[in-house]
């Protein structure tokens, strides 16, 4: 208890610190040796986590962004599927922290030769990485990866399963221009089905004390979701009564086998986020979307464009702040015993 | 001729309710003589004795929905090993579905698997023919001929004849023959893209969900069709409430139509697919705890006709994959008798009714002269520990797959000894 008190101090004072990398980790530990998702964290780890990351938004902004908190480490990100923003965000939180990052594309690599995954993962793990940042295409692929390695495994989006960095980079979003995740009323608005993003979303707001709601056609809300703690709406102008937070999903056309919906003219006359139904949401409420956006789709472009109310691009910028604190976290579990 | 005395034995025969101690004599491949006073006075000097130690005698369990994978897939399993996972799980006989490569479509293929497993001389084996060529559902197998060749019954294995159109002629035409069609009730738009049973748990896991209506539909459809067509139906492995009730409804309104369940139907839920759990990735999948509990009744009232371990084996290759990728099925041989027993221990049903279902009654569903105790019947029995408590180790197990949903279960009552045709193929190691 005394140790925790004490711990949670020096914390705060380290917050306050401008010298990032002379903070010593050795008593704010993250207690995973990865982070698979944000379900099974608890407030506290979630809190921690974006503590770390918010000392790292000032240092970003800084002129000199190079820290040597992960020198000697190596991060291979191994995508699965194609991504800019992710991919990129573990990139530069990587070697900002003074890292050596590889990215390992699927196009290029053996498994395009037919590697299975785990053959795939002994590999890896053969080399020595300290952490991999993993993106599939399937649910569960990411856990079943991190089962055969020695490194930290952090996933960077599992089929439809989890994206906790996504969720703890939208919760830095809402922490900074709200103040709290607590109490707050966040609608999550579309694709609900094929969203791994909206999985993890719920799980942590949730987890922090928000009132969460889902808005979508009921051909995109998935079977059994109540059961996860939120309320189900099918109409816009409803859902978003009173909201605080309007979190856009892209429609993921590309997982739909079709006839989720009649068209995209329809499907945004009645789901697509404007200002008329936008009224509908607090005054002040905040728009946000995980990107990649498609305009006229679920968005309309001036909605998204609006820089009073859209912190789109600050969730970008929160994304590498919210990495860092992943990759530094993770790392300095890895100190602990020696690695086969 | 060879004769062997198994004495105090507690002889047990669900088709005739008897469950008594006493004795057993075989003669050759047959069973001559058993009952409560037999070798009373001693057993002549010119007869073999095995002591069974007041173990359970009963009759070889049959088994009515084993994959084989011989021909075409010997890496998973071959007509051998299936053979001795059989026999070391007190099975005695298995009708194996079609889906092998080539499909038992084709008398030569059928002929090929009799030959092979009579030469093997493990369980016995009979073959279902195919429905459809190819397993395609689009045309009719020669169904006659097969029947001539010795299929029991026509089934398209693990995939459903979905094409209401041919369901109703195969029915039809079947019936000619006197042959039932087994259907995998299931139906495959609904199920499309579904790799567990839909609901909380899958979007959890952000796994495709297979809807419970998905057999519900089947199964009402095709109860339709055989009333219609007049045909002979059997469903398999039915997993949920009301495909089971349609059935029960069915059977009072003196339709002949039947069906089974699977072990992991009543033992287990969809819970034990936990974290993503390949190996309890099955088809149909494993429902909810409800369900489950209403294919414990449906045992119990008689909605459900037979259990059958619906065998399915598949490589590691095929099973340490991210779960949607990853086979459908589990080996099932080695557990049937220990898990159909738990509805025993749990107090669900009577041993002799519990045991019921995996002797006599499938074998009376394919009509095979099988499953009970009868003099001049093949000799083809087990010896049983009823109580002993063991975990099951699918390492352990004799299939060359090891893909088993119940790795780790604690289970009570295990097969000590197997014979067919008069001759002890399987003895439990110590």
């Amino acid at each position: 208890m005394l140790a925790e008190t004490a711990a949670c101090a020096f914390y705060q004072a380290a917050l306050l610190s401008r010298f990032m990398s002379e903070i010593a980790l050795d008593k704010i530990r993250f207690p995973h040796s990865h982070l698979l998702g944000i379900e099974g964290l608890s407030p506290d780890v979630i809190s921690l986590l974006l503590d770390r990351a918010e000392s790292y938004v000032e240092h970003n902004r800084q002129a000199d962004k190079n820290l040597s908190v992960l020198s000697g480490r190596t991060i291979i990100n191994l995508f699965y599927e194609d991504s800019t923003r992710t991919r990129t965000s573990f990139e530069l939180a990587g070697k900002k922290l003074g890292g050596n990052v590889i990215n390992m594309s699927v196009a290029t690599s053996s498994v395009k030769k037919g590697e299975t995954l785990i053959d795939t993962a002994m590999t890896l793990n053969a080399m020595h990485p300290d952490v991999l940042v993993v993106r599939h295409n399937d649910s569960g692929a990411v856990k079943l990866l991190s089962e055969k390695v020695n490194c930290a495994v952090i996933n960077a989006g599992d089929g439809r399963h989890e994206h906790p960095t996504q969720a703890l980079l939208d919760a830095l979003t809402i922490r900074r221009r709200k103040g709290k995740i607590s109490g707050l009323r966040v609608a999550i608005c579309g694709d609900i089905a094929h969203s791994r993003v909206a999985r993890s979303n719920i799980h942590l707001l949730n987890t922090m004390g928000a009132e969460v709601r889902l808005i979508a056609p009921k051909t995109l809300i998935p079977s059994g979701i109540k059961g996860l703690g939120v309320e189900v709406f099918n109409d816009m102008n409803t859902g978003l009564k009173g909201c605080d937070i309007v979190m856009m999903l892209r429609l993921q056309t590309e997982r739909m086998g079709g006839g989720f919906f009649p068209s995209v003219r329809e499907y945004f006359h009645f789901f697509g986020l404007d200002y008329e139904k936008l009224a509908n949401a607090k005054e002040d409420a905040l728009i946000m979307h995980p990107g990649p956006m498609n305009r006229g789709v679920e968005i309309a472009s001036e909605v998204a464009d609006d820089l009073g109310r859209s912190a789109i691009r600050e969730q970008v910028e929160m994304g590498v702040a919210v990495r860092m604190a992943c990759l530094e976290l993770l790392s300095a579990n890895l100190d602990k015993g020696e690695r086969s | 001729m060879s004769r062997i005395a198994y004495i105090n034995a507690r002889l047990l025969d669900p088709a005739s309710g008897l469950d008594a101690p006493g004795a057993l004599l075989s003669e050759g491949e047959m069973i001559s003589d058993f009952g409560p006073h037999l070798f009373s006075d001693g057993v002549p000097e010119n007869i073999a004795t095995i002591d069974c130690q007041g173990h359970c005698l009963m009759p070889g369990l049959v088994d009515i929905r084993v994959q084989l994978r011989e021909p075409g897939e010997e890496y998973k399993g071959t007509l051998e090993s299936a053979g001795r996972a059989a026999t070391a799980g007190g099975v005695t006989s298995m009708v194996c579905l079609p889906n092998t490569n080539p499909v038992i479509d084709d008398m030569s293929v059928l002929e090929f698997v009799a030959r092979r497993a009579r030469k093997l001389g493990l369980a016995k084996v009979y073959p279902y023919g195919a429905v459809t060529k190819g397993l395609k559902g689009e045309e009719l197998a020669e169904i006659g001929l097969l029947s001539e060749s010795g299929a029991l019954a026509f089934t398209d294995g693990i995939k459903p004849v979905s094409d209401a159109q041919i369901m109703r002629r195969a029915l039809s035409y079947a019936s000619n023959f006197g042959q039932m069609i087994i259907q995998h009730a299931e139906e495959p738009s609904l199920a499309s893209g579904g790799v567990m049973n839909a609901g909380e748990t899958a979007t959890r896991l952000g796994l495709g969900g297979i809807p419970r209506e998905a057999e519900i539909i089947m199964v009402e459809r095709d109860i339709r069709l055989a009333e219609m067509s007049g045909g002979r139906l059997h469903f398999a492995h039915l997993s949920t409430a009301e495909a089971i009730d349609a059935v029960r409804k069915a059977k009072t309104r003196g339709l002949n139509i039947s069906c089974d369940t699977a072990p992991p139907y009543f033992a287990l839920s969809e819970i034990a697919v936990g974290d993503y759990r390949t190996f309890a990735k099955l088809s149909p999948p494993l429902r909810a705890e409800d369900d489950r509990l209403a294919v414990i009744e449906g045992l119990k009232d008689g909605a459900i006709d037979a259990i059958a371990s619906d065998h399915a084996p598949h490589d590691e290759e095929s099973k340490r994959l991210p779960f949607a990728q990853a086979a459908f099925g589990g080996v099932g041989l080695e557990t049937l008798l220990p898990v159909t027993l738990e509805l025993f221990h749990n107090g669900h049903m009577d041993l002799l009714a519990a045991l019921a279902l995996i002797t006599s009654a499938p074998a009376d569903l394919v009509g095979l002269k099988a499953g009970r105790l009868e003099k001049g019947a093949a000799a083809d029995l087990t010896l049983v520990d009823l109580s002993r408590g063991w975990k099951i180790d699918a390492d352990k197990m004799h299939s060359i797959s090891k893909n088993s949903p119940f790795d780790g279960h604690l289970v009570q009552g295990l097969a000590l000894k197997t014979i067919v045709d008069g001759r002890t193929v399987f003895e439990l190691d110590g």
